[in-house]
């Protein structure tokens, strides 16, 4: 009998790594993609090397140095993760590989945790390497054993893209063998592949070239590209990775003949693309983000003198931004078929409340940045980071985000620029670690007047509570060195160096006094462990409740936004709930001390 | 007609992130596995889930894609009112709403930017094209044992609709439920199915 278990699409994909016979995973926490190394670090029996490493670039050259060992690595991360790591896997593409060596980059189409739409599949076609694009989580799973055996044969590099539906959609899936046997390392000396000297880089750029038509044959042939030929349809459809199953899905619904080209592969199926254009009219290209595989249908159909009308991205049949589904398919057929849409139906008049994402009751980011604004005033000037702090947009002090790290250099690129406004960057303490360290040296040395704030919650938190070189532990809870954030910028040449409780505001205040004060980089490090990891850990505080005797309704507590804090309109009272973790902090506000620990 | 199209059921769960939604799609999810039936659902993860909306697609008896389409859901499980109303879209015409009355105020109206609707107006704005029941999931979940069952009390109140057994929906709460709460969660369930049975 099989067996079928229900599993999140991240979930499957580190099935499908096991199933491969991976030996070594690294990445760094980005979402979609951070359950994959959440997955395995938790399995009790692990054959394999498994790190959270400091940034992308880094975590990809691990992998690579696995796979020039001659065993299966894999490198996971986000899609703009890819932009970091993309210097060692231009030239990767190049040297090629001996192990299998997968890069899982996962899409983010929508932006629903992201900062851009980039299309990981331009990457491909950048590098010149072959991309998997999965359609359902099972696929997904199943793709990778495949996709290691394919680096392998061909000794390059994969990608391995999948987009947030599929990492976070869930899915029964049927579960293959795991091996047991693996093979042992072996570095082999091949000095002209793994040195990439100008006359090796020259060399090498010829073979890749050269390999590109027999990857594109070999794909073709893969399970993952379909052709389904209806006798007598004008129209072909054409869906690729996800959006398959979208149009899929509308086609059988609707019972539209339509012949139909599944793409799960780049370089594109040209083969199979060429044989649906010479029987239709008309194409339908369905795909995710940027228009790769439409441009490829237009290139073909050009070279073969075909004049069949290709609709997509470019003429305005499906939207170029955004997330696709099965309604995004509707409306393209519609417009295909020259049909009125529906207008919307009326909905309610109901005006419903905002309920954007908000830092959560206690989190010390909001204390934080509480007492930056209360020093540093209005008008100073607020760089910032990714990660959860960058909800703090709602406390004023967050003026930019740009990508990981970029808040000490954009700080210092402002002060050079001639701003007179003091300013004040924020940075997470995991991000500080990935890129912003860079950033801080050059801030140092170039003598950059601002303070900079490392927002040291001791974890990962919005991917998901993952480990940094900060907390003392691996992925998989082994102890391990434990960095010191204050050592390192001193050791780095910062002269102002304060590590301060955010939850006490007379003392993070008066560091921030300082730190503004100082002529040259200022660092303040508000140390307070995230309290969803805190909690976890066992650290329990006592809530705090409001007299409502005391209590002169003026809002004080309110405008913190902690959202524990309610107001009464009735009783012109501030109101503390339930999901009070006791970090105090409003009753340092409240200047009537109406804000109290609750009595045992 | 065949056996898998007359067990297909569109189910939409909205809320609020930290109210288990999640856990709910997975109990679901997990049932409909054991009963043979494909799965596929859609969550929310990552930073929207930080005390913002969320919302669940599951599909029972799917093959394709995890996304429902617009006007496509039979059902819409709500464990928060406003959060019923924010994804009407994906309800068909004449659809069930199932909705736990309990607001969870969002930061924009604890701040004191906006108002929250109140709740009487929007199961009146519901009841206009759907068929709704409503009650009070926090409270039964309390009168269980435990404010944190809430999630299973209206898995319990769906239970009737699914394509899935009881029995096989309460196999899955036991397997997914913290060892020690599995009675709680038990008598969640059932004081949940209870209310939409009477109702």
């Amino acid at each position: 009998m099989t067996m079928r278990e229900y599993m999140l699409g991240n979930v499957a994909i580190a099935r499908g790594l096991l199933e491969g016979g991976v030996q070594v995973i690294a990445g760094y926490p980005g979402t979609p993609s951070s359950e994959i190394i959440d997955t395995l670090a938790c399995r009790e029996a692990r054959d394999y090397h498994i790190e959270w490493s400091v940034n992308e670039k880094v975590a990809m050259e691990v992998a690579v140095g696995a796979a020039w060992a001659g065993v299966r690595s894999v490198v996971t991360m986000k899609h703009v993760g890819l932009n970091v790591a993309a210097d060692p896997f231009m030239t990767l593409a190049y040297a090629g590989t001996k192990g299998g060596l997968i890069a899982i980059v996962a899409d983010d189409p929508s932006c629903h945790s992201s900062q851009n739409e980039q299309d990981t599949r331009r990457y491909a076609r950048f590098a010149l390497v072959p991309c998997f694009d999965p359609s359902t989580p099972q696929e997904a799973k199943d793709m990778l054993p495949y996709a290691f055996e394919f680096s392998e044969k061909f000794e390059v590099p994969v990608i391995f893209r999948p987009t947030t539906r599929i990492s976070h959609g869930k899915s029964d899936i049927e579960l293959g063998e795991i091996p047991v046997e693996k093979p042992a390392p072996h570095f082999e000396k091949l000095l002209d592949r793994w040195v990439m000297l100008p006359k090796n880089a020259r060399s090498r750029h010829t073979h890749l070239l050269s390999i590109q038509q027999p990857i594109e044959d070999a794909l073709a042939e893969s399970p993952w590209n379909s052709l389904e030929l209806k006798p007598d349809a004008k129209l072909g459809v054409i869906g690729a990775g996800i959006a398959a199953v979208y149009a899929k899905e509308a086609l059988v619904e609707l019972g539209i003949e339509a012949s139909f080209l599944k793409i799960g592969t780049y370089p594109v199926p040209g083969r199979l693309i060429l044989e649906l254009l010479e029987t239709v009219d008309a194409v339908l290209v369905f795909e995710e983000l940027e228009p790769v595989v439409e441009e490829q249908v237009r290139m073909i159909a050009q070279e073969a003198g075909l004049a069949v009308s290709v609709l997509g991205k470019a003429n305005g049949f499906v939207p170029r931004e955004g997330e696709l589904d099965v309604s995004a398919f509707l409306e393209a057929l519609k417009k295909t078929f020259d049909l009125e849409s529906e207008p919307e139906s009326p909905g309610t008049e109901l005006e419903l409340a905002p309920r954007p994402p908000a830092l959560c009751a206690g989190c010390s980011h909001r204390a934080t940045f509480y007492s930056m604004k209360k020093v540093f005033g209005k008008d100073a000037i607020y760089p910032s980071d990714i990660g959860c702090y960058t909800l703090g947009i709602q406390s004023g002090t967050v003026e930019t985000t740009l990508c990981m790290g970029s808040s000490i250099s954009i700080g210092s690129g402002l002060y050079h620029a001639g701003e007179k406004r003091p300013i004040c960057c924020s940075i997470g303490d995991s991000t500080f670690f990935h890129t912003g360290m860079n950033s801080l040296l050059n801030a140092i040395v170039n003598k950059a007047n601002i303070t900079v704030t490392i927002l040291d919650n001791r974890i990962t938190a919005m991917t998901g509570h993952q480990p940094n070189p900060g907390v003392g532990f691996t992925v998989t809870g082994e102890p391990t060195v434990q960095v010191s954030l204050a050592e390192l910028c001193k050791a780095m040449g910062a002269g102002f160096v304060s590590v301060v409780d955010p939850y006490r505001l007379e003392e993070i205040q008066e560091a921030f006094k300082a730190a503004k004060e100082f002529e040259g980089t200022a660092v303040v490090i508000a140390r307070q462990p995230c309290v969803i990891s805190g909690k976890r850990a066992g650290i329990r505080r006592v809530p705090y409740i409001v007299d409502p005797e005391k209590c002169e309704g003026c809002k004080q507590c309110i405008k913190f936004g902690c959202p524990a804090i309610e107001f009464d309109e009735e009783n012109k009272c501030a109101v503390i709930t339930a999901l009070c973790s006791g970090c105090g902090v409003c009753a340092q506000i409240c200047k009537f001390e109406a804000i109290q620990e609750v009595k045992r | 007609m065949n056996q898998a199209e007359q067990k297909k059921f569109d189910l939409l769960i909205t809320g609020v992130g930290g109210q288990g939604a999640i856990l709910a799609s997975d109990i679901i999810g997990k049932a409909a596995v054991v009963a043979g039936l494909p799965i596929r659902a859609a969550e929310t993860h990552g930073m929207a889930q930080r005390g913002g909306s969320v919302v669940n697609h599951i599909r029972v008896g799917e093959t394709y894609g995890s996304m429902i389409p617009k006007k496509g859901a039979d059902l819409m499980l709500a464990l928060e009112p406003m959060e019923a109303v924010r994804y009407l879209d994906f309800l068909k015409d004449g659809g069930v709403i199932i909705v736990n009355t309990q607001p969870v105020l969002p930061v924009t109206v604890t701040s004191g930017q906006v108002k929250y609707p109140e709740v009487r107006d929007i199961l009146d704005a519901l009841s206009e094209k759907y068929i709704v029941k409503a009650f009070n999931a926090d409270e039964l979940a309390f009168e269980a044992g435990s404010r944190l069952a809430m999630n299973v009390v209206m898995v319990g109140a769906v239970s009737g609709y699914l394509p899935i057994s009881k029995e096989t929906l309460l196999e899955s709460v036991k397997a997914l439920v913290p060892q020690k709460t599995i009675e709680v969660n038990l008598r969640a369930f059932e004081a949940g199915r209870q209310k939409v049975e009477e109702s």
